[in-house]
């Protein structure tokens, strides 16, 4: 078992929480709009070979909130200049949902900034078709049951989110529902802006899509593959929008032999 | 003291049914919209306003609600321009305008120096934060909420105060020519009232600047509590709190008979009443309650606050089915309590006045405000309840009021008492009947 670990480091003129574990050349990994779930197996397998490093996003309790970051482009000009201080760049990035907003936000700005860039389920683009569901008005049971198409049958679904929810966890989930409707709320988890900005990326992309996913439409995988045309799509079939947690082995597969290749 | 009158002017019109089986007021779809019956009762509530005045209530109330039957008052604005020129004397009270999700406070300075205007000096104007459900209705950021309330009032007090033209720039709103050709008739600006279900927060912004603070319906108790609050503040701040300072708004319904007044009063249920105003993700939106808030309901999961509970914001009421059946047997008893309790005053007029004279015993509120039934209460009886209060209540309650010095806002203005060094505040309520009344 590989140990992770969190401590907080001055960067980029602010305080940020950074999970770290396993060894080799590093991967940057953006977590989603629920926050930082916690070390699980898809984490495990990539720390064999690579040094994960995760971010909490500011406002999401271990971070401090950055009153002056009021979207996601000033938040991902802020994990630029991170990336840059801790000299990183170019990185190989993966980023959930809406930290694959920010993801394409970093690319967008700097093409150089990553080696290569997997967006799982990204939110960032208005979809093509669909929308993306409104997480806003909704009980956080109801989303996070939402995110995966079968709870019962996701065995780390249950680890993670299974039993009586802690006042320590509604807490967790009512401070990253406040800062993503603080920086999302309009347009609603999404730049109309970005297609036009990510013209021309020249990064590797991968973008990974599950079919049962009712949060992140299809038309959103669409938007990014028409704004990167050379971005490929991985479908995995029958899971919804947490692929690595409802389907880890293939999930890996399809990660490792992209970021392999 | 003064006594006002203020009704949510529902719409009385939607099947009890469809509110219940949405689980709240909020979000009932507007195709059971009747602009037939929308458009009689716009018509017919302004007059029941002017009837108010008639009877000599010293002020209208009206507030704004938007998306739901609860309220037909969605920009109340309107009916305030209108009363203020049907009206000859009596003040017009806001309770209030959600400046956060109106997001244009120039617009709004523009409006109330209107009614001011038009009324020469009658409109008392209040704000409010908007619930919960109208930060989704108005796509209005909640997390901004208390931000966009502060900035807002600060705005519109510079728009009617300083001399323009002006630029602003701040961290919401942004003009760049200030210079409103309408302003108040009052000097230096119109007197704020700010209602409110308790919130700390929003108690200590009143104190802070003297603002009157009326409690909606609150629990008799905790209302005390805050009074105390508020008066502690105000200490702080070198000014004495007295009954200026406070104001209640209590949902009243009269009726000839104590057995008519219970009948009727039911319609303070209906649909659930109140505590359906929104369901649970509606109420509480991201951000919107502070972290203290948050934390205080996290810990408390049984803990009801405007029917909220930790674990209603854990659940998935959404997914849930609604029994109308099982909601229904719960409004009953929920009825009963919640006049034990002096939440909801119903009966006749020898019941109901020493009702009204304990809770002014207790709160001394500067004025209180009569909060009509709610429900498909017809006009007759919402005007005998009306008559009743105004004839046979207010005269004896004024005089319990005199009798215990209970001044109001407009008497004596709030804050213009110095507390005098090295000496410490006088009570703002007095605890001592709630034993008596079973609540202690």
């Amino acid at each position: 078992m590989i140990k992770s670990a969190e401590e907080t480091v001055s960067v980029a003129g602010e305080r940020l929480a950074i999970v770290k574990g396993g060894s080799g050349k590093p991967l940057l990994i953006f977590h989603d709009e629920l926050g930082y779930p916690g070390w699980m197996s898809w984490n495990e397998t990539f720390a064999h070979e690579r040094t994960l490093i995760i971010p909490i996003q500011p406002g999401y309790g271990k971070s401090p909130r950055l009153e002056w970051v009021r979207t996601f482009r000033d938040l991902a000009g802020f994990y630029s200049q991170v990336v840059r201080e801790l000299r990183l760049d170019p990185v190989d990035v993966i980023g959930y949902s809406a930290g694959g907003f920010i993801a394409a936000e970093m690319v967008a700005a700097d093409p150089r900034i990553f080696s290569k860039m997997i967006l799982v389920a990204p939110m960032g683009l208005k979809p093509a078709e669909g929308e993306i569901m409104d997480i806003f008005p909704i009980t956080m049971r109801t989303h996070l049951r939402a995110t995966v198409a079968d709870p019962a049958g996701t065995p780390e679904f249950l680890k993670l989110y299974g039993g009586e929810m802690t006042p320590e966890q509604f807490e967790a989930f009512e401070e990253a529902r406040a800062e993503s409707a603080r920086i999302g709320w309009e347009p609603y988890m999404h730049n109309p802006a970005l297609p036009y900005l990510l013209r021309g990326t020249k990064t590797p992309t991968l973008l990974v899509w599950g079919t049962r996913d009712r949060v992140v439409p299809r038309g959103c995988i669409d938007a990014y593959q028409q704004a990167i045309p050379g971005a490929q799509v991985a479908t995995i079939e029958g899971v919804g929008h947490r692929p690595e947690i409802e389907n880890s082995t293939e999930f890996v597969r399809i990660v490792s032999r992209f970021l392999t290749e | 003291m003064k006594v006002g009158y203020f009704t949510e002017r529902p719409a009385r019109w939607v099947p009890e049914d469809v509110i219940l089986r949405n689980g709240g007021h909020f979000a009932v779809s507007n195709s059971y919209f009747d602009r037939e019956r929308a458009a009689e009762d716009y018509n017919y509530f302004i007059d029941e306003n002017l009837y108010a005045e008639e009877l000599g209530f010293d002020i209208i109330g009206l507030n704004e609600h938007h998306g739901n039957p609860f309220c037909m008052g969605s920009v109340m604005n309107v009916e305030a321009g209108i009363l203020a020129r049907l009206t000859k004397k009596a003040r017009i009270l806001l309770i209030g305008n959600p400046l956060p999700v109106i997001k244009h406070p120039l617009r709004m300075a523009e409006e109330l120096a209107e009614i001011d205007l038009i009324s020469r000096g009658r409109m008392i104007t209040g704000w409010v934060r908007g619930a919960g459900s109208e930060q989704f209705f108005n796509n209005a950021n909640p997390t901004y909420n208390r931000e966009l309330f502060e900035e807002a009032h600060d705005f519109i007090v510079q728009a009617w105060t300083r001399p323009g033209p002006w630029r602003y720039e701040g961290k919401h709103f942004h003009y760049r020519h200030v210079n409103p050709w309408a302003l108040p008739y009052q000097k230096p600006h119109p007197p704020m009232w700010i209602p409110g279900t308790l919130s700390p927060e929003t108690v200590r912004w009143c104190a802070e600047k003297a603002y009157p603070y009326f409690g909606l319906g609150t629990s008799l108790g905790p209302t005390c509590d805050l009074w105390d609050y508020y008066a502690d503040e105000a200490a702080k701040h070198g000014y004495v709190a007295g009954s200026e300072n406070f104001g209640y708004v209590l949902p009243t319904f009269v009726a000839e008979t104590e057995e008519r007044a219970q009948e009727l009063g039911q319609g303070f249920l209906f649909g659930g009443g109140q505590n359906s105003f929104a369901r649970v993700e509606h109420t509480l939106p991201p951000g919107y309650n502070s972290k203290e808030a948050i934390r205080k309901l996290a810990k408390q999961p049984q803990g009801s606050w405007l029917g909220i509970s930790g674990d209603k914001m854990r659940g998935h009421a959404e997914e849930q089915e609604i029994d109308v059946e099982a909601i229904r047997q719960k409004l009953i008893p929920g009825y009963q309590k919640a006049q034990k309790q002096f939440q909801l005053i119903i009966g006749s007029p020898k019941t109901v006045l020493p009702k009204l004279k304990a809770i002014l015993t207790v709160l001394r509120p500067g004025s209180l405000i009569i909060f009509s039934v709610q429900g498909p209460v017809p006009n007759k009886d919402r005007q005998t309840s009306m008559r009743l209060i105004a004839q046979e209540i207010i005269p004896a309650l004024k005089e319990h009021a005199k009798s215990i010095e209970l001044v109001d806002a407009l008497e004596r203005a709030p804050g213009s008492i110095k507390l005098t060094p090295g000496t410490s505040r006088g009570p703002v309520s007095d605890r001592g009947p709630l034993k008596e009344l079973g609540l202690a």
